[in-house]
Protein backbone atom coordinates (compact mmCIF):
# COMPACT_ATOMS: atom_id res chain seq x y z
CA UNK A 1 0.00 0.00 0.00
CA UNK A 2 2.48 2.77 -1.00
CA UNK A 3 1.32 6.22 -0.88
CA UNK A 4 1.00 9.13 -3.37
CA UNK A 5 0.97 12.66 -3.46
CA UNK A 6 -2.59 12.82 -4.20
CA UNK A 7 -2.97 10.71 -1.05
CA UNK A 8 -1.27 12.90 1.34
CA UNK A 9 -2.80 15.85 -0.40
CA UNK A 10 -6.16 14.24 0.86
CA UNK A 11 -5.11 13.09 3.81
CA UNK A 12 -3.80 16.61 5.02
CA UNK A 13 -7.00 18.01 3.93
CA UNK A 14 -9.00 15.58 6.31
CA UNK A 15 -6.74 16.61 8.86
CA UNK A 16 -7.44 19.91 8.17
CA UNK A 17 -3.94 21.00 8.11
CA UNK A 18 -2.62 23.33 5.26
CA UNK A 19 0.14 22.00 3.30
CA UNK A 20 2.32 23.75 0.86
CA UNK A 21 3.06 21.94 -2.41
CA UNK A 22 6.74 22.31 -1.59
CA UNK A 23 6.27 20.38 1.86
CA UNK A 24 4.32 17.51 -0.08
CA UNK A 25 7.01 15.17 -1.46
CA UNK A 26 9.57 15.39 1.53
CA UNK A 27 6.02 14.68 3.75
CA UNK A 28 5.17 12.03 1.19
CA UNK A 29 8.69 10.25 1.96
CA UNK A 30 8.55 10.78 5.80
CA UNK A 31 4.69 9.45 5.98
CA UNK A 32 5.87 6.62 3.58
CA UNK A 33 9.52 5.47 5.64
CA UNK A 34 6.71 5.49 8.95
CA UNK A 35 4.15 3.36 6.87
CA UNK A 36 7.02 1.03 6.08
CA UNK A 37 7.60 0.28 9.58
CA UNK A 38 4.24 -0.31 10.47
CA UNK A 39 4.22 -2.82 7.35
CA UNK A 40 5.71 -5.29 9.56
CA UNK A 41 2.40 -6.33 11.28
CA UNK A 42 1.23 -7.68 7.96
CA UNK A 43 3.83 -10.68 8.23
CA UNK A 44 1.82 -12.12 11.74
CA UNK A 45 -1.31 -13.97 11.06
CA UNK A 46 -4.12 -12.50 13.64
CA UNK A 47 -7.11 -14.78 12.62
CA UNK A 48 -9.49 -15.43 15.75
CA UNK A 49 -7.08 -12.79 17.55
CA UNK A 50 -9.67 -10.11 19.85
CA UNK A 51 -8.58 -7.02 19.12
CA UNK A 52 -7.07 -5.38 22.33
CA UNK A 53 -8.93 -1.45 22.67
CA UNK A 54 -7.45 -0.81 26.07
CA UNK A 55 -5.30 -1.75 28.77
CA UNK A 56 -7.57 -2.78 31.78
CA UNK A 57 -11.26 -4.92 30.89
CA UNK A 58 -13.11 -2.42 32.37
CA UNK A 59 -16.53 -1.08 31.20
CA UNK A 60 -17.17 2.56 31.44
CA UNK A 61 -18.75 4.27 34.63
CA UNK A 62 -22.52 5.01 34.68
CA UNK A 63 -23.01 8.20 37.36
CA UNK A 64 -26.11 9.77 39.03
CA UNK A 65 -27.85 11.97 36.31
CA UNK A 66 -27.03 15.14 38.10
CA UNK A 67 -24.99 18.54 37.61
CA UNK A 68 -22.08 18.18 38.80
CA UNK A 69 -19.92 21.12 37.55
CA UNK A 70 -20.39 24.63 38.33
CA UNK A 71 -21.42 27.33 35.51
CA UNK A 72 -17.29 28.68 34.69
CA UNK A 73 -18.03 29.52 31.18
CA UNK A 74 -16.27 32.92 31.83
CA UNK A 75 -12.87 31.39 33.17
CA UNK A 76 -13.04 28.93 30.15
CA UNK A 77 -13.50 31.46 27.53
CA UNK A 78 -11.00 33.91 28.80
CA UNK A 79 -8.39 31.83 27.21
CA UNK A 80 -10.40 31.74 24.14
CA UNK A 81 -9.19 33.61 20.73
CA UNK A 82 -12.45 35.53 20.16
CA UNK A 83 -15.50 35.63 22.30
CA UNK A 84 -18.56 38.14 22.12
CA UNK A 85 -21.56 37.74 24.27
CA UNK A 86 -20.41 34.40 25.79
CA UNK A 87 -20.52 33.06 22.36
CA UNK A 88 -17.18 31.64 20.42
CA UNK A 89 -16.71 33.58 17.28
CA UNK A 90 -15.53 31.75 14.24
CA UNK A 91 -15.93 33.28 10.52
CA UNK A 92 -19.17 33.34 8.28
CA UNK A 93 -20.11 29.81 7.44
CA UNK A 94 -23.25 30.70 5.94
CA UNK A 95 -24.44 33.83 3.96
CA UNK B 1 21.24 19.66 50.77
CA UNK B 2 20.70 19.38 46.99
CA UNK B 3 21.25 15.85 46.93
CA UNK B 4 18.70 15.51 50.42
CA UNK B 5 16.04 12.93 49.74
CA UNK B 6 12.94 13.84 50.18
CA UNK B 7 12.31 12.38 53.51
CA UNK B 8 15.26 14.51 54.95
CA UNK B 9 13.93 17.63 53.45
CA UNK B 10 11.01 16.40 55.20
CA UNK B 11 12.63 16.33 58.25
CA UNK B 12 14.07 19.94 58.18
CA UNK B 13 11.16 21.62 57.34
CA UNK B 14 9.04 19.62 60.38
CA UNK B 15 11.98 20.75 62.43
CA UNK B 16 11.91 24.32 61.33
CA UNK B 17 15.82 23.63 60.28
CA UNK B 18 14.77 25.40 57.25
CA UNK B 19 11.63 26.74 56.21
CA UNK B 20 9.46 26.29 52.45
CA UNK B 21 10.43 29.72 51.31
CA UNK B 22 14.03 28.99 51.96
CA UNK B 23 14.09 25.94 50.58
CA UNK B 24 12.00 27.10 47.52
CA UNK B 25 14.14 30.31 47.14
CA UNK B 26 17.36 28.01 46.77
CA UNK B 27 15.44 25.54 44.14
CA UNK B 28 14.56 29.39 42.02
CA UNK B 29 17.95 30.22 42.09
CA UNK B 30 19.43 27.27 41.08
CA UNK B 31 17.34 27.64 37.84
CA UNK B 32 17.88 30.91 37.91
CA UNK B 33 21.61 29.76 36.98
CA UNK B 34 21.38 26.72 35.47
CA UNK B 35 18.40 27.04 33.62
CA UNK B 36 19.53 29.62 30.50
CA UNK B 37 21.88 26.94 29.19
CA UNK B 38 19.55 23.40 30.14
CA UNK B 39 16.81 24.97 29.52
CA UNK B 40 15.18 22.49 31.45
CA UNK B 41 11.65 24.14 32.69
CA UNK B 42 9.51 26.96 30.19
CA UNK B 43 8.06 28.38 32.65
CA UNK B 44 9.39 29.64 36.12
CA UNK B 45 6.90 31.89 38.28
CA UNK B 46 8.86 32.73 41.19
CA UNK B 47 5.70 34.96 43.00
CA UNK B 48 3.33 32.08 42.75
CA UNK B 49 5.72 29.19 44.10
CA UNK B 50 6.71 31.74 46.78
CA UNK B 51 2.82 32.44 47.28
CA UNK B 52 2.86 28.50 47.47
CA UNK B 53 5.54 28.13 49.94
CA UNK B 54 4.19 30.46 52.35
CA UNK B 55 1.52 28.64 53.07
CA UNK B 56 2.89 25.68 53.31
CA UNK B 57 5.35 27.11 56.43
CA UNK B 58 1.75 27.76 57.74
CA UNK B 59 0.77 24.67 57.52
CA UNK B 60 4.39 23.11 58.83
CA UNK B 61 4.16 25.91 62.15
CA UNK B 62 0.70 24.74 62.76
CA UNK B 63 1.54 21.22 62.60
CA UNK B 64 -0.45 19.89 59.98
CA UNK B 65 2.21 19.60 57.68
CA UNK B 66 2.25 16.19 55.87
CA UNK B 67 5.38 14.18 53.97
CA UNK B 68 5.33 16.44 50.77
CA UNK B 69 4.13 20.12 52.35
CA UNK B 70 6.66 22.43 51.49
CA UNK B 71 8.67 20.38 49.16
CA UNK B 72 8.75 21.91 45.72
CA UNK B 73 8.20 19.65 43.10
CA UNK B 74 8.84 20.32 39.02
CA UNK B 75 5.27 20.04 37.47
CA UNK B 76 6.21 18.51 33.12
CA UNK B 77 4.34 21.28 31.58
CA UNK B 78 1.68 19.13 30.17
CA UNK B 79 -0.60 19.10 33.29
CA UNK B 80 -2.96 22.01 33.64
CA UNK B 81 -2.10 23.82 36.66
CA UNK B 82 -4.88 26.90 37.38
CA UNK B 83 -3.47 30.20 36.85
CA UNK B 84 -0.19 28.91 34.80
CA UNK B 85 0.65 28.72 31.54
CA UNK B 86 0.49 24.86 30.50
CA UNK B 87 2.09 24.61 26.85
CA UNK B 88 2.76 21.00 26.32
CA UNK B 89 5.72 22.25 24.37
CA UNK B 90 3.92 23.95 21.59
CA UNK B 91 3.43 27.00 20.29
CA UNK B 92 -0.66 26.22 20.09
CA UNK B 93 -1.28 26.69 23.68
CA UNK B 94 1.72 28.87 23.67
CA UNK B 95 -0.53 31.34 25.32
CA UNK B 96 -3.16 29.52 27.53
CA UNK B 97 -3.37 29.85 31.26
CA UNK B 98 -5.08 26.51 32.18
CA UNK B 99 -8.55 27.84 33.90
CA UNK B 100 -8.56 24.34 36.04
CA UNK B 101 -6.24 22.02 37.71
CA UNK B 102 -5.38 18.50 36.89
CA UNK B 103 -6.12 15.98 39.20
CA UNK B 104 -2.41 15.09 39.67
CA UNK B 105 -1.51 19.22 40.73
CA UNK B 106 -5.30 19.00 42.71
CA UNK B 107 -3.28 16.23 44.52
CA UNK B 108 -0.51 17.54 45.33
CA UNK B 109 -1.85 20.85 46.15
CA UNK B 110 -3.59 19.40 48.71
CA UNK B 111 -0.58 17.18 49.97
CA UNK B 112 1.11 21.46 50.53
CA UNK B 113 3.74 20.99 47.78
CA UNK B 114 4.75 23.65 45.92
CA UNK B 115 5.10 24.20 42.30
CA UNK B 116 8.39 24.77 41.18
CA UNK B 117 7.88 25.75 37.26
CA UNK B 118 6.93 23.75 34.11
CA UNK B 119 9.39 21.90 33.13
CA UNK B 120 10.28 21.54 29.20
CA UNK B 121 8.87 18.67 26.55
CA UNK B 122 8.53 17.24 23.39
CA UNK B 123 5.67 19.10 21.64
CA UNK B 124 2.17 17.19 23.17
CA UNK B 125 4.76 14.47 24.34
CA UNK B 126 5.45 13.19 20.78
CA UNK B 127 9.72 12.72 20.57
CA UNK B 128 12.54 10.89 22.62
CA UNK B 129 14.90 13.85 22.67
CA UNK B 130 13.07 16.54 23.92
CA UNK B 131 14.08 18.41 20.47
CA UNK B 132 10.65 18.72 19.23
CA UNK B 133 9.44 21.02 22.00
CA UNK B 134 8.28 24.23 20.16
CA UNK B 135 10.65 26.08 23.25
CA UNK B 136 13.88 24.57 22.55
CA UNK B 137 15.99 21.56 23.05
CA UNK B 138 16.89 20.77 26.28
CA UNK B 139 20.83 19.68 26.95
CA UNK B 140 21.71 16.76 29.07
CA UNK B 141 23.41 17.75 32.62
CA UNK B 142 25.72 14.91 32.31
CA UNK B 143 26.66 16.51 28.71
CA UNK B 144 25.71 19.14 27.14
CA UNK B 145 26.30 17.74 23.73
CA UNK B 146 23.83 14.47 24.35
CA UNK B 147 19.86 14.44 24.55
CA UNK B 148 17.89 14.41 27.83
CA UNK B 149 15.37 11.67 26.08
CA UNK B 150 11.83 12.69 25.80
CA UNK B 151 9.49 13.14 25.81
CA UNK B 152 9.89 14.37 29.82
CA UNK B 153 13.49 15.85 29.25
CA UNK B 154 12.94 18.95 30.91
CA UNK B 155 11.88 17.28 34.05
CA UNK B 156 14.58 14.87 33.57
CA UNK B 157 17.60 17.26 33.41
CA UNK B 158 15.39 19.36 36.37
CA UNK B 159 16.15 16.14 38.70
CA UNK B 160 19.61 15.13 37.49
CA UNK B 161 21.23 18.87 37.43
CA UNK B 162 19.31 18.84 40.98
CA UNK B 163 17.53 22.42 40.21
CA UNK B 164 14.06 20.22 41.77
CA UNK B 165 14.13 17.74 44.16
CA UNK B 166 11.86 15.98 42.31
CA UNK B 167 9.41 16.28 39.29
CA UNK B 168 6.48 14.58 37.50
CA UNK B 169 6.28 13.31 33.78
CA UNK B 170 3.85 11.13 31.96
CA UNK B 171 4.96 7.95 29.39
CA UNK B 172 2.81 7.03 26.19
CA UNK B 173 5.37 4.97 25.30
CA UNK B 174 8.62 5.12 27.09
CA UNK B 175 8.26 8.89 28.36
CA UNK B 176 9.53 8.61 31.50
CA UNK B 177 11.19 5.67 31.65
CA UNK B 178 13.64 6.66 28.87
CA UNK B 179 14.87 10.54 30.16
CA UNK B 180 14.91 8.85 33.31
CA UNK B 181 17.43 6.34 32.04
CA UNK B 182 19.59 9.04 29.91
CA UNK B 183 19.83 11.35 32.72
CA UNK B 184 20.29 9.20 35.31
CA UNK B 185 17.80 9.32 37.70
CA UNK B 186 14.91 6.94 38.66
CA UNK B 187 11.34 7.04 37.54
CA UNK B 188 8.19 5.14 37.48
CA UNK B 189 5.39 4.88 35.35
CA UNK B 190 2.45 3.36 36.82
CA UNK B 191 0.01 0.48 35.38
CA UNK B 192 -2.46 2.06 33.37
CA UNK B 193 -5.15 3.39 35.94
CA UNK B 194 -3.57 3.81 38.71
CA UNK B 195 -2.56 7.89 38.00
CA UNK B 196 -5.60 10.05 37.09
CA UNK B 197 -5.38 11.43 33.41
CA UNK B 198 -7.86 14.40 33.89
CA UNK B 199 -6.23 17.65 32.71
CA UNK B 200 -2.66 15.60 31.85
CA UNK B 201 -3.47 16.95 28.04
CA UNK B 202 -4.20 13.84 26.03
CA UNK B 203 -1.94 12.38 23.13
CA UNK B 204 -2.89 8.40 22.89
CA UNK B 205 -5.65 7.85 25.71
CA UNK B 206 -5.31 4.10 25.77
CA UNK B 207 -1.62 4.39 26.55
CA UNK B 208 -0.89 7.97 28.75
CA UNK B 209 0.18 7.35 32.18
CA UNK B 210 1.49 9.83 35.14
CA UNK B 211 4.12 8.84 36.96
CA UNK B 212 6.77 10.46 39.13
CA UNK B 213 10.15 11.60 38.08
CA UNK B 214 12.95 11.76 41.20
CA UNK B 215 16.67 11.01 42.18
CA UNK B 216 15.57 7.37 44.61
CA UNK B 217 13.24 4.46 44.39
CA UNK B 218 12.38 5.92 48.00
CA UNK B 219 11.26 9.70 46.76
CA UNK B 220 9.02 7.98 44.13
CA UNK B 221 7.04 5.82 46.50
CA UNK B 222 6.70 9.09 48.21
CA UNK B 223 5.03 10.57 45.57
CA UNK B 224 2.93 8.16 44.18
CA UNK B 225 1.03 8.14 47.15
CA UNK B 226 0.23 11.56 46.33
CA UNK B 227 -0.20 10.82 42.85
CA UNK B 228 -2.31 7.94 42.52
CA UNK B 229 -5.88 7.19 43.07
CA UNK B 230 -9.34 7.04 42.08
CA UNK B 231 -11.07 9.79 40.43
CA UNK B 232 -14.59 9.76 38.57
CA UNK B 233 -13.54 12.50 36.18
CA UNK B 234 -11.11 9.99 34.10
CA UNK B 235 -13.36 6.99 32.56
CA UNK B 236 -10.14 5.26 32.41
CA UNK B 237 -9.27 5.84 36.63
CA UNK B 238 -9.49 2.73 38.24
CA UNK B 239 -11.47 2.38 41.24
CA UNK B 240 -9.30 0.25 44.11
CA UNK B 241 -8.39 0.61 47.76
CA UNK B 242 -5.82 3.32 48.32
CA UNK B 243 -2.09 1.99 48.32
CA UNK B 244 1.03 2.72 50.80
CA UNK B 245 3.75 2.30 47.72
CA UNK B 246 6.02 2.57 50.44
CA UNK B 247 5.22 -0.25 52.53
CA UNK B 248 7.37 -3.02 51.40
CA UNK B 249 10.54 -0.56 50.40
CA UNK B 250 12.49 -2.67 53.50
CA UNK B 251 11.91 -6.33 52.67
CA UNK B 252 14.60 -8.15 51.22
CA UNK B 253 15.02 -9.93 47.97
CA UNK B 254 16.00 -13.47 48.83
CA UNK B 255 14.29 -15.57 46.45
CA UNK B 256 13.13 -13.24 44.02
CA UNK B 257 13.03 -14.35 40.69
CA UNK B 258 14.19 -11.89 38.04
CA UNK B 259 13.37 -12.53 34.23
CA UNK B 260 15.55 -11.44 31.80
CA UNK B 261 13.77 -11.23 28.12
CA UNK B 262 16.16 -12.40 25.54
CA UNK B 263 14.89 -10.16 23.08
CA UNK B 264 15.93 -7.40 25.27
CA UNK B 265 19.63 -8.40 25.26
CA UNK B 266 19.87 -9.32 21.34
CA UNK B 267 21.31 -7.14 18.31
CA UNK B 268 20.93 -3.72 18.68
CA UNK B 269 22.07 -3.88 22.36
CA UNK B 270 25.53 -1.50 22.61
CA UNK B 271 27.90 -3.03 24.24
CA UNK B 272 28.39 -0.90 26.96
CA UNK B 273 24.82 -0.37 28.08
CA UNK B 274 25.36 -4.15 28.04
CA UNK B 275 27.65 -4.62 30.27
CA UNK B 276 26.59 -2.08 32.88
CA UNK B 277 23.37 -4.01 33.09
CA UNK B 278 25.08 -7.13 33.66
CA UNK B 279 26.79 -5.91 36.55
CA UNK B 280 23.43 -4.53 37.77
CA UNK B 281 21.93 -8.16 37.64
CA UNK B 282 25.24 -9.47 39.64
CA UNK B 283 24.75 -6.77 41.76
CA UNK B 284 21.00 -8.57 42.70
CA UNK B 285 21.93 -11.55 42.50
CA UNK B 286 24.66 -10.69 45.68
CA UNK B 287 20.90 -9.60 47.53
CA UNK B 288 19.64 -12.96 46.92
CA UNK B 289 18.18 -12.75 43.43
CA UNK B 290 17.69 -15.32 41.49
CA UNK B 291 17.73 -15.38 37.14
CA UNK B 292 15.46 -17.15 34.87
CA UNK B 293 15.72 -16.58 30.49
CA UNK B 294 12.30 -15.67 29.59
CA UNK B 295 11.21 -14.56 26.23
CA UNK B 296 9.08 -11.81 24.66
CA UNK B 297 8.78 -13.02 21.49
CA UNK B 298 6.36 -10.31 20.00
CA UNK B 299 8.91 -7.70 20.85
CA UNK B 300 9.93 -6.29 17.93
CA UNK B 301 6.24 -5.70 16.92
CA UNK B 302 5.76 -3.17 19.62
CA UNK B 303 7.15 -0.50 17.08
CA UNK B 304 4.61 -0.81 14.59
CA UNK B 305 2.19 -1.26 16.71
CA UNK B 306 2.62 1.49 18.64
CA UNK B 307 2.88 3.75 15.25
CA UNK B 308 -0.32 2.69 14.32
CA UNK B 309 -2.30 2.79 17.87
CA UNK B 310 -0.42 5.90 18.89
CA UNK B 311 -0.74 8.63 16.14
CA UNK B 312 -4.37 7.38 15.20
CA UNK B 313 -5.43 8.09 19.08
CA UNK B 314 -3.60 11.23 18.60
CA UNK B 315 -5.25 12.75 15.26
CA UNK B 316 -8.36 12.43 16.65
CA UNK B 317 -7.17 13.98 20.41
CA UNK B 318 -5.75 16.48 18.50
CA UNK B 319 -8.64 17.19 16.47
CA UNK B 320 -9.46 20.03 19.29
CA UNK B 321 -6.62 22.21 18.27
CA UNK B 322 -9.16 24.27 16.03
CA UNK B 323 -8.30 28.05 16.66
CA UNK B 324 -11.91 28.59 18.44
CA UNK B 325 -12.14 27.53 22.06
CA UNK B 326 -8.40 28.42 22.89
CA UNK B 327 -4.63 28.27 22.06
CA UNK B 328 -3.53 29.39 18.94
CA UNK B 329 -5.43 30.90 15.92
CA UNK B 330 -3.80 32.12 12.64
CA UNK B 331 -3.92 35.49 11.48
CA UNK B 332 -5.28 35.29 8.40
CA UNK B 333 -7.81 33.12 6.71
CA UNK B 334 -10.44 33.32 4.23
CA UNK B 335 -13.18 31.03 5.61
CA UNK B 336 -13.59 28.75 8.22
CA UNK B 337 -12.24 25.53 6.88
CA UNK B 338 -9.02 27.94 6.08
CA UNK B 339 -9.17 29.54 9.56
CA UNK B 340 -8.56 25.46 10.78
CA UNK B 341 -5.95 24.55 8.00
CA UNK B 342 -3.63 27.75 8.74
CA UNK B 343 -4.20 27.37 12.48
CA UNK B 344 -2.73 23.48 12.37
CA UNK B 345 -0.62 23.97 10.22
CA UNK B 346 1.10 27.37 11.92
CA UNK B 347 0.29 25.54 15.34
CA UNK B 348 1.48 22.43 15.31
CA UNK B 349 5.16 21.37 14.56
CA UNK B 350 6.26 19.07 12.15
CA UNK B 351 6.57 15.79 14.33
CA UNK B 352 3.32 16.37 15.50
CA UNK B 353 1.94 17.01 11.93
CA UNK B 354 3.35 13.77 10.82
CA UNK B 355 1.75 11.58 13.59
CA UNK B 356 -1.65 13.65 13.20
CA UNK B 357 -1.24 12.52 9.10
CA UNK B 358 -0.44 8.64 9.81
CA UNK B 359 -3.10 9.04 11.96
CA UNK B 360 -6.02 10.25 9.79
CA UNK B 361 -4.56 7.90 7.47
CA UNK B 362 -4.26 4.72 9.54
CA UNK B 363 -8.45 5.43 10.44
CA UNK B 364 -9.41 6.68 7.30
CA UNK B 365 -12.53 4.78 4.80
CA UNK B 366 -10.54 1.25 3.53
CA UNK B 367 -7.30 1.25 5.86
CA UNK B 368 -8.50 0.94 9.25
CA UNK B 369 -8.44 -3.23 9.23
CA UNK B 370 -5.48 -3.65 7.60
CA UNK B 371 -3.50 -1.02 9.97
CA UNK B 372 -5.67 0.05 13.35
CA UNK B 373 -7.50 -3.15 13.88
CA UNK B 374 -4.54 -5.16 12.80
CA UNK B 375 -2.36 -3.48 15.05
CA UNK B 376 -5.01 -4.28 17.95
CA UNK B 377 -4.77 -7.38 17.71
CA UNK B 378 -1.00 -7.51 17.92
CA UNK B 379 -1.49 -6.01 20.70
CA UNK B 380 -2.99 -8.32 22.61
CA UNK B 381 -0.25 -10.81 21.47
CA UNK B 382 2.32 -8.27 23.05
CA UNK B 383 0.32 -8.04 26.60
CA UNK B 384 -0.22 -11.82 26.52
CA UNK B 385 3.56 -12.06 26.38
CA UNK B 386 4.15 -10.53 29.55
CA UNK B 387 1.00 -12.47 31.08
CA UNK B 388 3.05 -15.63 29.62
CA UNK B 389 6.38 -14.24 30.88
CA UNK B 390 5.09 -13.69 34.88
CA UNK B 391 4.34 -16.95 35.31
CA UNK B 392 8.16 -17.56 35.46
CA UNK B 393 9.40 -14.71 37.57
CA UNK B 394 8.23 -11.84 39.75
CA UNK B 395 9.95 -9.08 38.18
CA UNK B 396 11.66 -8.51 34.37
CA UNK B 397 14.60 -6.57 34.24
CA UNK B 398 16.39 -5.39 31.14
CA UNK B 399 18.14 -2.56 29.43
CA UNK B 400 15.55 0.83 29.82
CA UNK B 401 16.93 1.65 26.35
CA UNK B 402 19.88 0.26 23.76
CA UNK B 403 22.43 3.10 24.07
CA UNK B 404 23.20 6.28 26.41
CA UNK B 405 22.30 9.39 25.17
CA UNK B 406 22.37 9.95 21.25
CA UNK B 407 24.06 13.52 20.50
CA UNK B 408 21.79 16.62 20.41
CA UNK B 409 20.81 16.40 16.53
CA UNK B 410 21.96 13.16 15.70
CA UNK B 411 18.43 11.69 14.76
CA UNK B 412 15.97 14.85 14.65
CA UNK B 413 15.76 14.24 10.92
CA UNK B 414 15.27 10.95 11.16
CA UNK B 415 12.27 10.12 12.50
CA UNK B 416 12.16 6.23 12.22
CA UNK B 417 15.69 5.75 13.67
CA UNK B 418 14.10 8.02 16.26
CA UNK B 419 11.42 5.43 16.84
CA UNK B 420 13.45 2.26 17.22
CA UNK B 421 15.20 3.52 20.40
CA UNK B 422 12.15 3.03 22.37
CA UNK B 423 12.28 -0.66 21.65
CA UNK B 424 12.26 -1.76 25.48
CA UNK B 425 9.80 0.72 26.71
CA UNK B 426 7.19 0.91 23.88
CA UNK B 427 5.75 -2.78 24.99
CA UNK B 428 5.06 -2.24 28.48
CA UNK B 429 2.31 0.67 27.34
CA UNK B 430 0.51 -1.40 24.95
CA UNK B 431 0.03 -4.11 27.34
CA UNK B 432 -0.79 -1.39 30.60
CA UNK B 433 2.05 -2.30 32.60
CA UNK B 434 4.08 -1.11 35.48
CA UNK B 435 7.69 0.03 34.50
CA UNK B 436 10.70 1.55 35.83
CA UNK B 437 13.76 3.36 35.19
CA UNK B 438 16.90 2.86 37.82
CA UNK B 439 20.06 4.55 37.21
CA UNK B 440 22.92 1.48 37.39
CA UNK B 441 25.78 2.85 35.86
CA UNK B 442 27.77 4.83 33.33
CA UNK B 443 28.54 4.25 29.91
CA UNK B 444 31.28 3.94 27.74
CA UNK B 445 31.12 8.07 27.08
CA UNK B 446 30.36 8.85 30.34
CA UNK B 447 26.85 8.70 30.16
CA UNK B 448 24.11 7.45 32.29
CA UNK B 449 22.74 3.82 31.92
CA UNK B 450 19.08 2.80 33.39
CA UNK B 451 18.30 -0.31 34.25
CA UNK B 452 14.58 -0.83 33.50
CA UNK B 453 12.14 -2.93 35.98
CA UNK B 454 8.66 -4.41 34.66
CA UNK B 455 6.47 -5.33 37.26
CA UNK B 456 3.33 -7.38 36.84
CA UNK B 457 -0.05 -5.37 36.84
CA UNK B 458 -0.44 -3.38 40.13
CA UNK B 459 3.24 -4.47 41.29
CA UNK B 460 4.63 -0.63 41.81
CA UNK B 461 4.75 -1.45 45.81
CA UNK B 462 7.28 -4.80 44.74
CA UNK B 463 8.74 -2.86 41.78
CA UNK B 464 9.97 0.36 44.03
CA UNK B 465 10.86 -2.45 46.75
CA UNK B 466 13.59 -4.39 44.58
CA UNK B 467 14.85 -0.85 43.02
CA UNK B 468 15.02 0.47 46.83
CA UNK B 469 16.87 -2.38 47.86
CA UNK B 470 19.73 -1.63 44.93
CA UNK B 471 19.79 1.73 46.02
CA UNK B 472 20.38 1.00 49.45
CA UNK B 473 23.52 -1.32 48.38
CA UNK B 474 25.08 0.89 45.51
CA UNK B 475 24.96 4.84 45.18
CA UNK B 476 24.46 5.34 41.56
CA UNK B 477 21.62 7.23 42.01
CA UNK B 478 23.40 9.49 44.59
CA UNK B 479 25.52 10.67 41.46
CA UNK B 480 25.31 14.13 40.45
CA UNK B 481 26.82 16.22 37.08
CA UNK B 482 29.44 19.14 37.41
CA UNK B 483 27.64 22.16 36.90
Amino acid sequence: MSLTEADVKRIAHLARIEIEDKEVAPVLGQLSNILGLVEQMQAVNTDGIAPMAHAQDVSLRLREDRVTESDQHEAFQAVAPQVEAGLYLVPKVME
Amino acid sequence: MINSSLKQLAAQLAAKKISSRELTQSYLSRIETLNPDLNAFITVDAEKSLMQADAADKLLAAGLGGVLTGIPIAQKDIFCAQGWRTTCGSKMLGNFIAPYDANVIERFNVAGAVNLGKTNMDEFAMGSSNETSHFGKVKNPWDKLAVPGGSSGGSAAAVAARMAPAATGTDTGGSIRQPAALTGITGIKPTYGVVSRYGMIAFASSLDQGGPMAKSAEDCALLLNTMAGFDNRDSTSLDRPVEDYARDLAQPLNGLKIGLPKEYFAEGLAPDVAQTIEAAITEYKKLGAQVVEISLPNTQLSIPVYYVLAPAEASSNLARYDGVRYGYRAPEYKDLTDMYKKTRAQGFGAEVKRRILIGTYVLSAGYYDAYYLKAQKLRRLIAQDFTDAFKLCDVIMGPTTPTTAFNLGEKSDDPVSMYLSDIYTIAVNLAGLPGMSIPVGFGANGRPVGLQIIGNYFGEAKMLNVAHQYQLATDWHQRMPIL
